[in-house]
């Protein structure tokens, strides 16, 4: 009650004053704004027209019929219809899908357990991580050029190691069946290196204490790996997993450079056919119905990617 | 031995005489599988294309060249215009880098201590973009870059490499954690922002500047797909790209002597700079 009285009076004793300050403070607060958008503005304008404009495109065009140059034609769902009825279509989702999953088997359980033993080694530490990264740092395209050149049936190096160990040779990438695994061994070789760095960190931040308890209650060796060392990772785990599930469905130059998506369509991938759509068949709706779809997919992924990094940023 | 931190297999363990010879069995095990897996291939390609066609294609092959030639070498350079393309890849890595550095840190800045309006709501949708895996959207964006008529342009490869959340977001967080007094002490001295930012933020900011400049350079080197796309004129393709276009039709011993000229670059800045490289992985994974 006694507040309402007075504050007539305290409005009537700076009329004049009073709005000047706040007109000043908003002022400042819009000019701030300017100049922060000054800032913001070349960033903005590439995410709008390189991120998020594609992005809405992809949905628009999956539904029209667009050829460069001329006025884009709204066809409904025909571009999904006619890219689900051709025969690459599944052979594509059922490689990428065959990929993903043979490069989870091989290029998971590997650097793991490189890492593990790296860890223990006391010697030569520097070496290692530089010896393991390196293909890293090798040009993809060389990577599957120079495995493409192993994989040569007459005078490739990989028939030529199975032959020094008398063992049978094999076609590769050149056969059907071998394919796929061919190209899952060039993309592990070439990108284990960050893996296993990055379980190597994680092995580190293990609090020795947890090994020094598990042996005092008779765990073994391979006890203490399961019950402290796998716990203690699983979140690095599982966010390198779901890491390279989205990578490797996105899979693309391996199958281009090595085996041109052959034989007979055994390393056609979902990317190797939008690529195809796009440039071969110049069908961009096509390809954009097909992107739609892998992107659907991998944003599941992703979505799950980010949901985990962000409860282990609140946990830690 | 022990360098103090305890891991899988106990020191005390290791320091029996049985330990030691299980502890450097492995070792030479290891040193020996890493040769094998990782630098003898290296090796091959380096000594492959000092072979002569003729032993190069020789089964069984030869362990050592009978002679050491350069040849392949001065050939790929000539044959398949290496300069050129060297040149190209220099020139869109440096640009990238460079739009990356500008463009990303003012914004990164502007978000982290500027406070713009909906500067939430920007953020959000440059981290919504993480979710959508650059590769799936090649074909609208190659669309949107031919409208803009950028196609065969350096360009096309600078202005999309500023829409990179991740580097932005790394920036943005690294400045989050500068302590506030001194950039307000440096407001209070009367500098304006882009003052503070150049004289005081990127000087504290070196390590996650060196960090992104590195992910920016590599990244545009090792592109496949995106200058496939962008760059159908020979004349403007990056080395990766030209590789493979000229690798149909060329001598063997020459296309392995271009690949190893196209590595040497990254594997040089990679050599350099291990240390950092190594830190930078190792560190991004363990804050996420």
């Amino acid at each position: 009650m006694t507040k309402t009285v007075e504050r007539p009076p305290a409005a009537r004793v700076g009329p004049v004053k009073a709005p000047s300050p706040a007109g000043d403070r908003r002022r400042r607060r819009l000019t701030d704004h300017l100049r922060a958008y000054g800032f913001l503005l070349g960033g903005l304008i590439c995410f709008a027209l390189f991120s998020w404009y594609p992005a809405i495109r992809a949905v628009v065009i999956a539904f029209q019929k667009y050829t460069p140059g001329s006025d884009p034609e709204w066809v409904g769902t025909a571009n999904f219809t006619r890219v689900w009825q051709d025969p690459e279509f599944a052979a594509a989702w059922r490689n990428t899908l065959t990929f993903t999953l043979l490069a989870l088997l091989i290029g998971f359980a590997i650097p793991f357990v490189l890492a593990l033993v790296l860890n223990e080694l006391r010697h030569a530490k520097a070496f290692f991580r530089v010896v393991v990264y390196l293909p890293v740092m090798i040009p993809p395209v060389v990577s599957a050029l120079l495995w493409k050149w192993f994989y040569d049936p007459g005078a490739g190096l990989a028939n030529e190691a199975l032959r020094l160990l008398h063992l049978p040779t094999s076609n590769w990438s050149n056969g059907a069946d071998t394919a796929l695994v061919s190209l899952v061994i060039v993309a592990t070789w070439a990108n284990m290196g960050g893996t296993v760095l990055i379980y190597l960190a994680a092995l580190q931040s293990i609090p020795g204490e947890l090994y020094e308890a598990a042996e005092l209650d008779g765990a073994n060796l391979l006890q203490r790996v399961r019950h402290v060392t796998v716990p203690q990772t699983r979140f690095v785990i599982l966010m390198l997993m779901l890491l390279q599930i989205i990578a490797t469905m996105q899979v693309f130059t391996e199958p281009f450079v090595i085996t041109g998506g052959g034989p007979e369509n055994a390393t056609v991938t979902v990317l190797y056919l939008i690529y195809k759509y796009a440039f071969l068949y110049n069908d961009f709706g096509g390809a954009c119905a097909l992107s739609v779809m892998l992107l659907a997919l991998l944003g599941a992924f992703s979505a799950v990617y980010l949901r985990l990094t962000r409860s282990g940023e609140e946990a830690a | 031995m022990s360098s103090g931190v305890r891991t899988l297999v106990s020191p005390a363990v290791l320091a029996r005489p049985r330990g030691r010879a299980v502890y450097w069995t492995v070792f030479t095990g290891i040193v020996l599988l890493f040769t094998l897996a990782f630098l003898f291939p290296v090796y091959w390609m380096v000594t492959g294309a000092m072979k002569s066609p003729d032993e190069v294609a020789r089964t069984p092959p030869t362990l050592v060249p009978e002679s050491w030639s350069t040849a392949g070498y001065a050939d790929a350079w000539e044959l398949m215009q290496l300069p050129t393309h060297l040149w190209n890849t220099v020139v869109q890595a440096a640009g990238a880098w460079i739009f990356q550095l500008v463009f990303c840190t003012a914004a990164a800045y502007a978000l982290s201590r500027l406070r713009p309006a909906f500067g939430a709501l920007i953020l959000g949708g440059i981290l919504a973009t993480l979710m959508v895996p650059a590769q799936a959207l090649v074909v609208p964006k190659y669309l949107t870059v031919a409208d803009l008529g950028l196609l065969n342009d350096p360009l096309a490869i600078w202005l999309p490499a500023v829409a990179n959340a991740f580097n932005l977001y790394l920036l943005k967080r690294f400045f989050d954690q500068l302590p506030r007094d001194v950039l307000e002490a440096a407001e209070i001295d009367g500098a304006g922002k882009l003052r503070t930012l150049w004289s005081i933020v990127l000087p504290m900011s070196r390590p996650v500047l060196g960090v992104v400049s590195i992910f920016a350079l590599v990244a545009v080197w090792q592109d496949f797909l995106w200058p496939l796309m962008v760059f159908s004129d020979t004349d403007k393709q990056p080395i990766s790209v030209a590789l493979v276009q000229l690798s149909q039709n060329i001598q063997l011993t020459v296309l392995i002597a271009a690949m190893v000229i196209a590595s040497i670059p990254m594997v040089a800045l990679f050599l350099v700079f291990q240390r950092h490289i190594i830190a930078g992985i190792s560190a991004g994974s363990t804050k996420g």
